[in-house]
């Protein structure tokens, strides 16, 4: 086997169909007899409801159906957690999942009350108006503070309190370090709610087949082998018997993994009660509402030092804004916990957080998924610190590298998957030379910041580090066939958002069966071609589903050796792969085209030999024992408009390590649009909420995404540490760019600005460093 | 009133003509995807912000969701899926494809009509007018670098002289009976 397509930027075999109009997405479903939904949401982010009168809106011309929780009986059921805490001792966790429909209370604004279903999606939206809702408000949890306080509104009276988990996690002897530090520095960090904001709505699509009882859905989902396998429980059916299709999706970012949504639950079942194909398509103004978001979160943290910069230890009692259910349990604080280690050798760590439930709409992950906090922290304090020890801020970042030969390291405590959180490789000191080298860190400080200072220019520089823990378990699997046109099917449960799989996969497999990627066609997403996996999340599409892929083409190419070798009578070890054909090392003449051998494979009478499995087709599945530490430098340098509080972003550049790159393009291109997401993320986009929980900004007018003006082209250099932990050596990419660049942009601010303010605080919008700047130079 | 009078549209898509009595209020966007079943015009924000419904209407780029079919009546409109007439790909899509400037693909039809006429009437764009051309469209995943270089490898190729891009035709004007009322 020769390399000679991995690491290639081979163009992505999927674009054709999307430039042209004719990728499928959810919304493309269209079907005979197709009705439409639309849901009624509560405007009240708090109350008791009393009751939900739809009889005008079920006499309205063109309505086929409305129903409220009450009309769901059974069916009616609070969603399964998703996923269970992990064992830490001493935790707390108090389960809320979401409901299909309210009923008797609401708890955010947004929540779904009817679903109405009608000829068309207007007549549907006409007949929202029509449903005569009866809520008692109650005051709004807003406050995550407050929330705590004694005798505060409850989200889930049940539960006493508004407490959905504390979890403590810790190595050595924090209390002791702190005795010995030569500076605590200690500050509250805040880092707000935005929305993950995919330009596709989410959407759902199904049909009941009353004749072949067969139920299928087109879902914007990124997890479609779980929502299949959920479906068919809830709705009495097998496996089997339910398709899900995951076809193109215009984006994920997580919140498309938030299983059940409660469209997800009722849109299937609405179309097996009508007996008719049934749509649901999330308009924006219901994605701010509906769509799971992240990121508040509010840090009490400190860091002890040495005098010459070393961490003696890291303390950290954080709050966690869960929104007013928790089915994705501690994913994003245990993620946030974790990652605030980064690349530094931490003896002492005692981090304590506490999830609470507010009345605002679900938390789920959303790209980086708390890893974006626990960065910002720690790459503050590592600041603060260098500013009191009058010490470089790359110095005291260099002195707390873990070095090259202390993997795996062992932190301690557990990361999301359950496992330990133990780094299997990296080499931090060669990924910080790049970026000062390539941002011009010396230069910068000692020619071209006191020259643009004395022109009365503000511009500053941020450089900081981060660990992405990617590619995570439990396990993906894949299926290769080589067809009789000579054309490799490759099938994988993982859906796709856009990550290349079609072209990343193919050129996993072409390696090993020595053809053209071209000749690859690559299926996702779709579980009646293959039905086992769980989907896409944690940057591990790559490493989980790309090493299935790429062991199910080795294990083809054994079969197509096996029977070449028998064909042709020549031993297995005379034999190469190449142009789609088997040859006979040193007489080219002889050879078998693949496809031809493929048909040989399945023979249509004769005998065959005990145990032969037809075909050249197998099957593989990949578990890594635990996730893999991806690495990388962040730098920007940006100007400070002073009077306008404008930021400009002059460069920025990435250095990253996920390990053996398979399409060095599609790595870029993560990169530079996670460094777009997180740039968005620190600078505009903050979701506003007032006391009542009303959300002040739910349109693409008020909530701002970075455009073409905001977003620099981000300048790359890789290097690469093999992941042991995988045969490919593949790290995750996928969230990487948008993790630490809250991180750079504080510090690079903070820089321009020459220590006039300290950034704590995320996003730090034009307006609020306005108000930061001001408040310091009133009396 | 969810049954309302309906009117006749009569207008070219791509081309070919199309009839059609649609309600007053039904928007450019769902016509063209519902009723003429052109999904590749995709339908992002509903408000006119996020710019992926971007059609052609008489050669002008315009916001398919902030339209209604009605305006349309008597117009020429032109949708992604007439851009590669002829199985080969419109310069500007070919551009896209080789700088790797579409991800999930969702908002690419908007930035791919967006720029068929704004190449046609800047033929030889800077990065930063390129960048403030961009700027009435949202893509959420490929941080908009690789799409500039896109738009500047496209303007290279000199993509506003290829034979695409409605080569501003005309509005096609009565012939249908229907009642206009111009958009444009």
């Amino acid at each position: 086997m020769t390399a000679r397509w991995l690491g290639e930027r081979v163009p992505r075999l999927e674009d054709t169909k999307l430039l042209t109009g004719r990728a499928l997405f959810t919304d493309d479903v269209d079907l005979p007899g197709m009705l439409h939904a639309a849901f009624l949401r509560s405007d009240d982010a708090h109350g008791v409801l009393r009751s939900v009168d739809v009889e005008a809106a079920r006499r309205r011309p063109g309505v086929v159906a409305v129903w409220t929780a009450a009309d769901l009986g059974e069916y009616w059921k609070p969603g399964p957690a998703l996923v269970p805490p992990p064992p830490i001792a001493g935790l707390v966790f108090n389960s809320a999942t979401q409901v299909p429909l309210a009923r008797e209370k609401v708890r955010h604004v947004g929540e779904p009350l009817a679903l109405v279903v009608a000829v068309s999606r207007y007549v549907a939206e006409d007949a929202l108006d029509d449903i005569v809702v009866d809520v008692e408000p109650l005051p709004a949890v807003t406050d995550l503070e407050a929330a705590l306080a004694p005798g505060a509104p409850l989200v889930h009276e049940a539960l006493g309190g508004n407490v959905a988990a504390r979890a403590r996690q810790s190595k050595g002897d924090y209390a002791a370090a702190r005795g010995r530090a030569h500076k605590v520095i200690a500050r509250r960090f805040r880092y707000d709610r935005g929305a993950a904001a995919a330009i596709e709505n989410r959407g759902v699509v199904a049909a009941w087949d009353a004749k072949t009882e067969e139920l299928t859905v087109w879902d914007t989902t990124q997890a479609p082998i779980p929502i299949r396998n959920g479906l068919a429980a809830m709705l009495g059916l097998g496996e089997s018997q339910v398709r899900v299709v995951a076809p193109f999706i215009g984006g994920g970012f997580g919140p498309k993994i938030m299983m059940f949504y409660p469209e997800e639950v009722l849109i299937p079942w609405a179309a097996m009660r009508l007996g008719r194909p049934v749509k649901w398509i999330e308009d924006r103004q219901e994605n701010f509402y509906a769509t799971t978001q992240e990121r508040l979160q509010i840090h009490d943290a400190e860091l002890a030092v040495a005098k010459d910069g070393t961490i003696l230890g890291v303390k950290d009692r954080f709050l966690f804004d869960t929104g007013a259910y928790d089915p994705y349990g501690l994913t994003i604080p245990i993620n946030s916990q974790c990652t605030l280690l980064g690349p530094y050798a931490v003896p002492n760590y005692d981090s304590e957080f506490t999830a609470v439930f507010t009345n605002r709409p679900i938390v789920t992950p959303v790209r980086g998924a708390g890893r974006q906090h626990g960065v910002f922290v720690m790459e503050r304090l590592l600041d603060l610190a260098a500013k009191e020890l009058g010490m470089d801020r790359v110095a005291i970042r260099r002195r707390n590298f873990l070095p090259p030969d202390a993997f795996p390291h062992d932190h301690e405590i557990l990361f999301q998957d359950f496992a330990p959180l133990t780094y299997d490789s990296g080499d931090y000191g060669p990924a910080m030379d790049r970026a000062v080298d390539a941002i011009g860190y010396e230069r910068f400080l000692r020619e071209e910041q006191p020259a643009l200072r004395r022109a009365g220019r503000h511009v500053g520089l941020g450089i900081v580090s981060y660990i992405e823990g990617t590619g995570i378990g439990p396990y993906e699997g894949a299926r290769v066939t080589i067809e009789p046109s000579g054309s490799v099917r490759v099938a994988t449960g993982v859906g796709t958002q856009g990550q290349g799989h079609f072209t990343t996969f193919a050129q996993l497999v072409s390696d090993v069966l020595g053809m053209d990627p071209s000749k690859v066609q690559v299926i996702t997403g779709d579980t009646r071609e293959f039905g086992w996996g769980t989907g896409t999340f944690a940057s591990r599409g790559a490493v989980v589903a790309g090493n299935a892929v790429h062991e199910a083409a080795i294990r083809v190419r054994k079969k197509v050796l096996k029977l070449a070798s028998e064909v042709l009578g020549v031993d297995a070890g005379e034999l190469f792969l190449e142009c789609g054909s088997v040859h006979v090392k040193g007489a080219p003449e002889r050879s078998l085209r693949l496809g031809d051998l493929a048909r040989k494979a399945n023979p249509l009478r004769g005998g065959v030999a005990p145990g032969t499995e037809p075909g050249l087709e197998a099957t593989a599945y990949f578990g890594p024992e635990r996730g893999n530490a991806a690495n990388g430098v962040h730098a920007m340098i940006v100007e400070v408009d002073r009077e306008t509080c404008e930021v400009r972003i002059r460069r920025y550049v990435v250095v990253h390590d996920c390990g053996t790159v398979i399409n060095p393009t599609v790595v870029e291109g993560q990169v530079q649009g996670g460094v777009a997401m997180g740039i968005g993320n620190a600078f505009y986009e903050q979701l506003v909420w007032d006391e009542n929980g009303q959300l002040m900004n739910a349109s693409f007018m008020d909530y701002l995404l970075p455009t073409a003006l905001d977003v620099p082209a981000v300048e790359m250099r890789h290097t690469v540490t093999p992941s042991p932990l995988n045969p490919l050596g593949a790290k995750g990419v996928g969230e990487a760019g948008a993790i630490p660049a809250a991180a750079a942009f504080a510090q690079a601010v903070e820089d321009a600005l020459e220590g006039e303010i300290e950034v704590l605080e995320i996003p730090l919008s034009p307006n609020r460093l306005f108000d930061l700047l001001g408040s310091r130079s009133r009396p | 009133m969810s049954v309302q009078a309906g009117h006749v549209v009569s207008l070219t898509v791509n081309g070919s003509p199309a009839t059609r009595t649609v309600e007053s209020r039904l928007l450019l966007s769902d016509f063209l995807r519902h009723e003429l079943g052109l999904t590749g015009t995709h339908v992002g924000c509903e408000h006119g912000v996020c710019g992926a419904c971007t059609v052609l209407l008489d050669g002008e780029a315009v916001r398919s969701c902030l339209l209604f079919a009605v305006q349309a009546d008597g117009h020429a409109v032109e949708t992604v899926e007439g851009l590669a007439a002829g199985g080969e790909l419109h310069p500007i899509q070919a551009a896209f494809h080789e700088t790797h400037a579409l991800q999930c693909g969702f908002c690419t039809p908007g930035f791919l009509m967006t720029l068929v006429p704004y190449l046609r009437e800047h033929p030889a764009p800077t990065e930063q007018e390129i960048r403030e051309a961009l700027s009435g469209n949202l893509c959420r995943c490929t941080g908009y670098k690789n799409i500039v270089d896109a738009v500047a490898l496209a303007a290279r190729r000199g993509a506003a002289a290829g034979r695409h891009g409605a080569e501003a035709a005309p509005a096609r004007r009565g012939g249908s009976g229907a009642s206009r009322r111009g958009a444009a």
